[in-house]
């Protein structure tokens, strides 16, 4: 079928070809650029190359290290959200294509799951798009209602895609803190973090498009409340202005909070795409299956970019998505529904971290949601003389000194930010504490050790 | 200018448009009483500044007889409009500026400011102290002073003729506009598409992102609906109807099974042992060596990885060269990305009396795809084996390619999805292979067509790194992950095919055997009925050359301005139960015309379809005699 032997000369034949077609052009060009002048990238992706994740996921790929970077569970998802998906990959249809803008079941679990919390029915073809993960939904929003000139509001720290999304989109990313009142004595929690009305107001302008909210909250870890909600509301109604709702944690809230959607709020769902993900629901993140849900004049634009982009999910997937949602949907008040008994599975994780990171004598932001918790690294002293590359933030530093010293992986919290703010973050590093007791208590030994060694 | 008695409306733009109030507008329409009424009243008032208008009527607005002859003409001179025409009478979704401050009225102005138009209904706004009388505003200037925002638009007013009410809420009315409020708060009985579109008009400023202009369109939606509502044989859609081969069920049971640690997030750019598999079996194939970290991406499917190579490679004003017909997802991914699509179409040269047509007859015109090549030229996309035609380039034409290319200093995407489905002796040489190539070439590969599982959407893009790397930007911007045990199976089954490499025992020895045979199953029967299909000489795919019927029954039912190969479709649907692709829709728009005679049937289908196939043929077959 291939013709293998054909690139047996091709090497010595390839310099020639170059030479002849590019002579006159590489005249005075560096090495790099001699191949060619017009294959380079597209201007819409210059400069977003760097990515966090891929940085600190090899870093902490090393096995001895403990990761508590990545969002990653390490934990068994629900035996039958796995048990589903192995009958249904015995179904031969459920191999090939399905409908493009999410599989009938899913769409239609995810409208009867959803429409407990929204007064309105939901169009289970119009108004839910399945995506590729909740970054998928983020990239559709973003791709499909955003324009070129427009401005996004978005709140710091920020999950880190939003920034390169909103710039691949041509549009111009507008930042406001997330800021902490100051709390003596007590602990420290993810509510004292706040955003300051009259500072929000002040960035909507004839320009923004959108603002892009997150709750419960990544890194930090705070669950907005209805004041809060009612705030951002007001001005997107006020400033005629989409809200895009990161809301992938939805479940995991923790004890005396609430999570309250956006969209349910006077006036907003006709202005609203909340986004849902399996990945955080399930604790089945590698399944990459993710959700739109919205007024039918915003979600057909982002079934645009769908159609456009990768057409449709894996089927398989979906299927067994749909068949664990019913089971769940059917015991929505029982403790046993994986949405009540994760959280409830996690405050216990939380509640563990958030002692040995005290224990080391961190004031660590107790999280009233998500499985992600920060602290002030700084408090620590660590001794980062011998980390090089100077021009890095203090936390990227922190988290590299510590995966190599202490085998411990975390995340650095500025990467959260945007360029000029990074120093307003860079004491603080996020840990992961959706893992299973074992990497808890490798990570509590070594914490121990740390201790030890300290005093 | 004409004018209109009692109306007037002028557009000041003292007004900042962009100012929020929240005012409700009923509009209601007496049906075949040729008036109108209007009606302005605010709804949630938070500007304290606004003078209450409740319900300020304006009378009777005499209509123009004859008004609802000419409005369906209206759809194609406004593009953003929406009609529905119920042949009885109209009405009309006003575009909803109502985002002002200060004081508002709501007028209506009837009449057209253009020849040959009658009664549109433009609400424009006027300030409340001036009086009556006075000209209507002509369109331009109408959205000029709307600039940026949604430009007006008309739509019909469907459903019986009995008086309704249709509410449109402003952008700071708190309450959505759905099923529940429509029957609890108000008489409308208006049906819930229609609600869609006032709401649609909810926002002021533009909603959709201009990259989507035009291509939001899908020809797929329509023709898979109607596959699945008659009771047919669907040979529309290209994939298979039998399962995935043993090795690699078993293989996505054990990615299912195994490690639970498949069902969390894997390497960003593939999974590790699915890129390493890849970059050996492929790097024999191109005689190539592949850094499996450098040189492959895994994406969501083929035709993710043609979405992500786009958005990586083409800028606005760039030009990509689209061999035609073609997979009819280029020409929007090239559009979404702002490039230009420039078109070279495949040309059928003679074949000999009572010679079946072949694919391979369809060629490139050398002069012709020279003369498409231009500085601004980024990209050329090749498909080979061809979907929809079937035809596997040659040695020469992809030669040719190649050096123009080169010449030319493009990078050329190769969508080689079908590789492994080449028939009759015929070989599929990867363009990546051709001396000098490798350096501009992407080469796109699909598990779903390899292994007949195209519902596990595991595809990858192998190529340079200096073009690769851009990629790599596009997909962690994108979607970051493709699903982990999906990639675990594939990564399997490729070992499966290395073992096996050329061996009876290998799938891309099985699979092509067992297509062919579909294959020549299907061009005998479909030549029963009067179908001449073009034979091909690789994919999934065959076109049936439909002139005959298109001389014998040129007066299909459908629109006079839908291409004939579409309503041959539709009409073969409805009335002989077999479902195709009419091929004109992988033609761009103005060549449409001229290639409204062929269709396209999927033939990798089981056994049993292709029976079921033959028996609607039987039936059409004994319809056809006298």
């Amino acid at each position: 079928m291939f013709l293998a032997q054909r690139r047996l000369c091709s090497l010595d034949s390839r310099a020639k070809f170059l030479k002849t077609i590019y002579s006159s052009k590489i005249l005075g060009l560096p090495a790099s650029a001699k191949m060619s002048l017009k294959i380079t990238n597209a201007k819409r992706i210059e400069g977003l190359d760097s990515n966090v994740w891929v940085e600190f996921t090899k870093l902490a790929a090393d096995p001895s290290v403990v990761n508590l970077g990545q969002g990653l569970p390490d934990i068994s998802p629900p035996v039958y959200v796995k048990e589903k998906l192995s009958k249904i990959a015995a179904i031969d249809s459920l191999n090939q294509y399905t409908r493009g803008f999410g599989h009938p079941s899913l769409v239609k679990a995810l409208a009867c799951l959803y429409e407990k919390f929204y007064q309105n029915q939901i169009n289970p073809n119009k108004e839910i798009l399945v995506t590729v993960g909740a970054y998928g939904s983020l990239f559709n929003a973003i791709q499909g209602l955003i324009d070129k000139g427009d401005e996004v509001i978005i709140i710091m720290p920020f999950y880190d895609c939003y920034e390169p999304m909103v710039r691949m989109a041509g549009a111009t990313p507008v930042f406001i803190p997330l800021r902490s009142k100051p709390v003596d004595g007590k602990r420290w929690s993810s509510s004292d973090w706040t955003l300051d009305p009259q500072e929000l107001a002040s960035k909507f302008n004839s320009k923004t498009k959108a603002i892009i909210l997150n709750t419960p909250h990544n890194p930090i870890g705070k669950v907005y409340t209805k004041e809060e909600l009612q705030v951002i509301a007001d001005l997107c109604i006020k400033n005629d202005t989409l809200c895009i709702s990161d809301e992938v944690y939805e479940w995991l809230v923790y004890t005396g909070n609430k999570h309250l959607k956006i969209a349910t709020f006077p006036g907003m769902w006709e202005r609203t795409i909340t986004i849902g993900s399996a990945g955080k629901t399930f604790s089945v993140t590698g399944w990459k299956l993710g959700w739109s849900i919205g007024p039918n004049h915003l979600i057909k634009h982002l079934q645009t970019v769908q159609q456009n982009s990768v057409y449709t999910c894996a089927t398989p997937l979906q299927e067994a998505l749909a068949q664990a949602f019913w089971i769940d949907i059917k015991r929505m008040d029982d403790p046993e529904c994986y949405f009540n008994s994760l959280p409830k599975e996690l405050e216990v994780k939380r509640d563990r971290m958030v002692h040995l990171l005290e224990s080391l004598g961190l004031k660590p932001i107790v999280p009233d949601g998500g499985y992600f918790i920060i602290a002030d690294v700084s408090l620590l002293d660590a001794d980062l003389s011998d980390m090089k590359d100077s021009n890095e933030p203090y936390d990227y530093k922190f988290v590299k000194w510590m995966t190599k010293n202490k085998k411990l992986s975390a995340i650095p919290v500025s990467a959260f930010c945007n360029e000029e703010t990074k120093l307003q973050f860079e004491k603080f590093v996020r840990f992961c504490f959706i893992k299973k007791d074992s990497t808890l208590d490798a990570a509590e030994e070594i914490i121990k050790a740390w201790i030890r060694q300290k005093s | 200018m004409k004018k209109w008695k009692g109306q007037k409306s002028c557009v000041d733009r003292r007004y900042s448009l962009w100012k929020r109030t929240c005012v409700r507008v009923c509009v209601s329409a007496g049906v075949r009483t040729s008036c109108l009424q209007v009606k302005v009243a605010p709804a949630t008032v938070e500007e304290e500044s606004l003078p209450v208008l409740s319900q300020q009527t304006w009378g009777s607005i005499p209509l123009p007889d004859g008004t609802a002859n000419s409005l369906e003409k209206i759809a194609n001179a406004y593009p953003t409009s929406s009609f529905l025409d119920n042949g009885i009478s109209f009405g009309f979704a006003a575009e909803v500026l109502l985002c002002f401050s200060g004081t508002l009225t709501l007028e209506l102005c009837v009449g057209d400011p253009r020849p040959g138009l009658r009664a549109i209904f433009w609400p424009v706004f006027s300030s409340i102290s001036s009086a009556p009388g006075g000209e209507v505003t002509s369109v331009p200037r109408l959205w000029e002073a709307c600039s940026g925002m949604w430009q007006p638009s008309i739509c019909i007013w469907p459903g019986s003729s009995r008086e309704r009410r249709l509410e449109l809420l402003s952008l700071g009315a708190c309450t959505r506009l759905g099923r529940g409020l429509l029957s609890e708060k108000s008489p409308i009985a208006t049906p819930p598409t229609f609600c869609s579109l006032c709401l649609q008009f909810a926002m002021a400023k533009r909603l959709q992102a201009r990259r989507l202009d035009g291509i939001d369109h899908n020809p797929w939606v329509e023709f898979s609906r109607m596959a699945s509502e008659y009771d047919v044989v669907n040979l529309g859609q290209g994939f298979p109807d039998f399962p995935p081969p043993d090795f690699a069920v078993q293989a996505f049971q054990l990615a299912l099974s195994s490690d639970f640690m498949l069902n969390q997030y894997t390497k960003a750019f593939g999974y590790p042992p699915l890129t390493e598999i890849l970059a050996s079996f492929f790097g024999k194939l191109l005689g190539q060596e592949i850094d499996p970290l450098k040189n492959v991406l895994v994406t969501v499917g083929a035709y993710g990885a043609l979405f992500t190579a786009f958005q990586a490679l083409v800028d606005e004003g760039d030009e990509v060269i689209i061999i035609e017909p073609f997979f009819d997802c280029y020409e929007p991914m090239t559009l979404m990305a702002g490039g230009r699509p420039v078109f070279v179409t495949l040309k059928l040269s003679p074949t000999q009396d009572g010679e079946l047509d072949s694919a391979s007859n369809w060629q490139l015109d050398p002069t012709e795809l020279a003369s498409k090549f231009t500085s601004r030229t980024k990209a050329l996309v090749l498909n080979t084996p061809n979907n929809p035609l079937g035809k596997v380039f040659s040695e020469a034409e992809l030669e040719l390619v190649a050096s123009l290319c080169q010449q030319h200093d493009v990078i050329c995407i190769s969508d080689e999805v079908y590789q492994w489905l080449v028939y009759d002796g015929h070989q599929h040489i990867s363009i990546a292979s051709l001396p000098g190539m490798w350096e501009r070439t992407l080469t796109i590969g699909s598990a779903g067509k390899s292994f007949s599982a195209t519902g596990w959407k595991v595809g990858w893009a192998l190529g340079p790194d200096r073009l690769l790397k851009h990629l790599r930007t596009v997909h962690q911007n994108t979607i970051y992950h493709c699903p982990t045990q999906g990639q675990a199976a594939v990564a399997q089954s490729f070992q499966h095919e290395q073992a096996h490499f050329g061996q009876a025992s290998s799938y891309f020895v099985q699979l092509p055997e067992a297509v062919l045979r579909s294959r020549d199953h299907m061009v005998r029967s479909l030549q029963s009925v009067g179908l001449r299909p073009v034979i091909p000489q690789g994919s999934y795919f065959l076109i049936a050359d439909i002139s005959d019927f298109k001389s014998k029954m040129p007066d299909l039912p459908g629109d006079a301005e839908e291409p004939y190969d579409s309503r041959f479709v539709k009409w073969m649907i409805r009335n002989k139960g077999l479902a195709a692709i009419p091929a004109s829709i992988f033609y761009s728009m103005p060549h449409r015309k001229h290639f409204d005679h062929y269709v396209r049937f999927c033939f990798v289908k089981d056994e049993s379809t292709l029976q079921a196939m033959d028996e609607k043929l039987q039936r059409w077959k004994t319809e056809l005699r006298p």
